[in-house]
């Protein structure tokens, strides 16, 4: 039997991928309340950029690479899922998931660097806000990649591919994210 | 028309996008080099948005979506930044027609020693 979430298509879109679409504007609100927010704190404290001098953009460009590539790997799944192939889609998923841990280890290996230097949480208000954003876009990257490693397992054997697009616009909105995080804690100084 | 056909009929080279993206990333980088803010400002924040517009064409297939989860992401997108808009005015000013906003003293806060 096929889940409801494949074969109702009420709304023209199938209810699993509309769901998706529902968490994703959802994540507009959390996501762009939070940097509509350090937007307009930084405009109003030039300073910001003094602080905004002591991240990397190095470390940051490296990790948008990381999350651009696993975009891509992501796509890649959800296309080999559509032509009913797995076990690609699912070697796929895991080159995916493979991206996600390099950011996270990346971004550890980061923020034990700035907090080394003294750069801490509670240092100021920039500093707040930058673990805060970045903190909750992690935890979005260690959330979709443990969904990620589910969702391969079905995949290998040729279930619910459907899953492997849903995921797929998660992580795709995941990347979105940080393309904007990037310009506004590392480049904008 | 099925989804099969239907991404059949949309067939995007993805490694294609990828390249561009990861060349857009290059310019984001070495814009601030360049020394001018204006360009600065380009190179980060109108690249940052002409990237999240690929990633949702291309990789999201938003194109090919109806056009209704387009209105619906961008509908919470107007909503939210109207909800900031108006509370812009009392993070990003000092002072208005009937008010000024008050010093923060984090040191009176502190605990007295005796």
């Amino acid at each position: 039997m096929r889940p409801i979430a494949t074969t109702r298509m009420a709304a023209g879109i199938p209810t699993g991928r509309l769901a998706i679409w529902w968490v994703v504007a959802s994540e507009i609100v959390i996501f762009g309340g939070l940097l509509v927010s350090y937007i307009m704190h930084r405009l109003a404290k030039p300073e910001w950029g003094d602080h905004a001098a002591n991240t990397n953009v190095w470390i940051g460009g490296f990790n948008t690479f990381v999350l651009l590539t696993s975009s891509l790997s992501a796509v890649l799944a959800h296309k080999a899922a559509v032509n009913g192939d797995g076990p690609k889609a699912a070697k796929l998923l895991y080159a995916t998931c493979f991206g996600a841990c390099t950011f996270v280890v990346v971004k550890a290996l980061e923020w034990n660097m700035e907090i080394s230097h003294g750069f801490t949480i509670s240092s100021n208000t920039f500093w707040s806000f930058y673990y805060t954003a970045a903190g909750l876009h992690g935890l979005h990257v260690i959330a979709g990649a443990i969904i990620m490693l589910i969702i391969a397992e079905t995949a290998k054997k040729n279930l619910e591919l459907h899953r492997v697009e849903l995921i797929g616009i998660y992580w795709h909105f995941v990347d979105i994210v940080w393309i904007f995080l990037f310009p506004l804690l590392y480049i904008a100084k | 028309m099925s989804e099969h056909a239907e991404h059949a009929e949309h067939e995007v080279n993805y490694v294609k996008i990828w390249a561009i993206l990861l060349v857009l990333l290059v310019i984001s980088i070495l814009g601030p080099f360049v020394g001018i803010k204006v360009v600065t400002l380009i190179t980060a924040f109108g690249i940052a948005i002409v990237k999240a517009y690929l990633v949702a064409k291309n990789f999201m297939h938003l194109n090919i979506e109806p056009r209704y989860a387009v209105y619906l992401l961008v509908t919470m997108l107007v909503f939210m930044l109207l909800l900031f808009s108006g509370s812009a005015p009392d993070i990003m000013k000092q002072e208005g027609r009937n008010w000024v906003k008050p010093e923060i003293h984090v040191e009176a806060q502190a605990p007295a020693h005796h």
